[in-house]
């Protein structure tokens, strides 16, 4: 055996062996790319994800019951919970609602309280005002006797919930759900559980809709991509304007037109179809005919697209080996449409989910989504928490179905028109 | 598709069913937004046919007073800059995550293009308490801030999917005749990809300048825009103004996008390449 003449070790002209060099020529072009991609990085980080971490962070953090109240807050921690508190806790909560009444955040205290318990707001503030005029602070035995709800250990139970700054309670709320004071997970009463109705809501409308546009889309797609291509782009353009068309816009005109003396009435009358005037601007059917025309470029153009690429040979093949038209659309055509059908329907889906504007215009009060109790919560309930933990249930359904969007089709498939 | 000759009877219903479902579902696609545009011509302020006259009152309206112009300055303003940020950031990072070899592309384009799917609500709330908290909440630049992040991702799809096909010997050869990166990008890719940047560049325009649900949240009474006022319209006093903003938004967005499309036709024409 003879000593191979070809060294072992390629190598470069200073020496390095070649591998290493390409291996580090590739690193550095590796890094090159990162660092073109960095500054976007950066700039979602700080402009979009910041924000959505500090949404997360309220939903389930509420320091500001225990700033108000710091006394009572560090007194009611030894607290067990089976009995009237001591002298020291009802002291506490005294000089503190003395505080409150100076810094006028009585009716904060009220506010955040009457989330656990409701009615509670007046008597507290009643309380704090009284507390306010004395000239030394109420003993145990004088709270008592100003209202009886400082005598009922739910009212403790409250304010030990409301002190903690670190809370599953918001969570917990906007799901029905709610914290007993010996600390098990029940069912709000049905009266007051309104949350899981419009989570219901919320997605049965989104499915209504979604297999709406689904009905309307797919029988369209179809015409589309059958059609010689010159007249299937022309009948193109009457998708895309729509689409094209901004979501405000669109909702303007299913405003306009859905009035109880707007066109679609004055047309289903002139047509005999009704007597009367529908309802049909704040109502369920109105919010669904809205939304569905907003969608529904958007179910159709993933469909149309898989459907441009199935070729005539396999239903023509299906034709000449004795399937009758219907059976082999059925059985031969129809499945390969599949991807394009998930595509469409599931990107309608996660769309739907957080549509606000349209519920907003065109829905009535029963027809509100997810989106409007938020808006709600933040602008006429100034409650940050239940506005928090109402987009963060929001923000997981989307996430878990855009994981499921992004392994069936693929982010980077997703077209603009 | 046309019917044959030894067609039978259910396949003949089914040829006429399936134009006449299509032709209703186009009539229901296209009618809404064809039929906002003759009321905005309306001489009284109704939103019903047949219409007693015609006037430009809502038109003038919208051009003269202050409350819409104002809006319109606003949203000119934000549209603008965040055009001009979205498209250099989203340019730059469709030229990054094109190249081969880029560590992880699934995700980190999972990520950037996040705020496109992520609710607008959700990214309304969060941006509200956290631009409140960092001073730029009512505040345009806030705002740009806001519709930069939303915008983003159309300019990185559109630039990305010109990207796909880009034949890297161009740059290599440019490089090997002695151009740095930034006379290559410039002198070599810029010119190939100028009408994906450009329609990236229109799509996040049209983007910023159509946005409400971020503006309600984090816009006050002085940096309202044109979505904004719009919708503060409808909620509050429908006036026929409304649908006269509506019908130039239509006007102004199909331009747009007529160019958009045309661009990429041109694209796709000059580098003979079928992108499906």
């Amino acid at each position: 055996m003879t000593a191979s003449a070809v060294p072992a070790i390629v190598r470069a002209a200073d020496g390095v062996p070649l591998k290493t060099k390409l291996r580090s020529v590739e690193r550095a072009r590796q890094m090159r790319a990162v660092l073109l991609v960095l500054p976007l990085f950066v700039f979602i980080t700080v402009s979009f994800v910041a924000p959505i971490l500090v949404t997360l962070r309220n939903a389930v953090y509420d320091p500001k019951f225990s700033q108000v109240m710091p006394l009572t807050t560090a007194a009611i921690k030894d607290w067990k919970g089976d009995a009237l508190p001591d002298e020291a806790i009802f002291a506490a909560l005294a000089a503190d609602l003395r505080q409150t009444q100076k810094d006028k955040t009585t009716a904060f205290v009220g506010k955040r309280l009457n989330y656990e318990i409701s009615g509670i707001r007046s008597k507290v503030i009643a309380t704090g005002r009284e507390i306010g005029k004395l000239q030394s602070d109420p003993d145990r035995q004088a709270i008592l006797a100003m209202d009886p709800v400082w005598g009922e250990i739910s009212t403790w139970a409250a304010i030990r919930n409301a002190s903690a700054t670190v809370t599953s309670f918001y969570v917990a709320a906007a799901l029905d759900l709610r914290w007993t004071p010996d600390g098990n997970l029940i069912n709000t009463p049905p009266e007051m559980s309104i949350y899981r109705d419009v989570l219901v809501r919320t997605m049965g409308i989104s499915l209504a809709v979604t297999v709406v546009t689904l009905l309307l889309g797919f029988p369209l797609a179809y015409l589309l991509a059958m059609l010689p291509p010159r007249t299937g782009n022309v009948l193109m353009i009457l998708v895309l304007i729509p689409f094209w068309t901004s979501l405000l816009v669109r909702t303007t005109a299913w405003f306009v037109l859905l009035q109880d003396n707007g066109m679609v009435n004055d047309a289903l009358q002139a047509l005999h179809i009704v007597d009367h005037p529908l309802r049909l601007i704040f109502s369920r059917t109105g919010t669904i005919v809205a939304m569905t025309h907003i969608q529904l470029p958007f179910t159709l153009l993933p469909i149309y697209s898989v459907m441009k690429t199935i070729s005539p040979s396999y239903v023509r093949a299906a034709r000449s080996l004795g399937a009758g038209p219907f059976y082999a659309f059925w059985r031969v055509y129809f499945p390969q449409t599949m991807p394009g059908v998930a595509a469409g329907c599931l990107l309608t889906f996660i769309l739907c989910l957080g549509y606000y504007i349209t519920p907003a215009l065109v829905g009535g009060p029963a027809d509100q989504m997810v989106s409007n109790l938020v808006e709600v919560a933040i602008n006429r309930e100034n409650n940050w928490g239940k506005a928090s933990a109402l987009a963060t249930i929001l923000l997981v359904a989307t996430l878990i179905l855009y994981f499921v969007y992004n392994r069936l089709v693929g982010i980077e498939k997703l077209k603009l028109g | 598709m046309a019917l044959p000759l030894h067609a039978s009877a259910a396949e003949r219903v089914w040829y006429y069913a399936l134009r006449l479902i299509a032709a209703l579902v186009l009539f229901y696609l296209i009618v809404p937004i064809l039929i906002i545009t003759p009321l905005s011509f309306n001489s009284e302020p109704y939103f019903s046919y047949p219409m007693p006259g015609l006037s430009l009152r809502w038109y003038e309206d919208f051009f003269f007073n202050e409350r819409w112009q104002a809006a319109l300055h606003n949203s000119v303003i934000v549209a603008v800059s965040t055009t001009c940020v979205a498209t250099t950031l989203g340019t730059v990072a469709a030229l990054g995550l094109s190249r081969p070899n880029f560590p992880a592309r699934g995700l980190v384009m999972s990520f950037l293009i996040a705020p496109m799917i992520v609710p607008l609500i959700i990214s309304a709330v969060g941006m509200y308490f956290f631009y409140t908290d960092i001073g730029l909440a009512n505040t345009l630049s806030g705002m740009v801030l806001a519709h930069t992040a939303l915008a983003t991702p159309f300019v990185v799809i559109t630039v990305t999917a010109t990207l796909t096909g880009f034949d890297h010997t161009l740059t290599r050869a440019a490089q090997s005749l002695g151009a740095n990166l930034v006379t290559t990008f410039f002198r070599v890719q810029m010119p190939l990809i100028l009408p994906g940047i450009i329609s990236g560049g229109l799509f996040a325009f049209v983007t910023s300048f159509d946005e409400v649900v971020v503006a309600l949240f984090i816009s006050s009474a002085e940096t309202r825009t044109l979505p904004k006022q719009m919708f503060s319209g409808i909620r509050e006093m429908i006036s026929p103004t409304i649908t006269a903003a509506a019908t130039l938004l239509v006007l102004f967005s199909t331009v747009l996008l007529t160019t958009i499309e045309l661009l990429r036709r041109r694209n796709e024409r000059m580098r003979g390449i079928r992108a499906s």
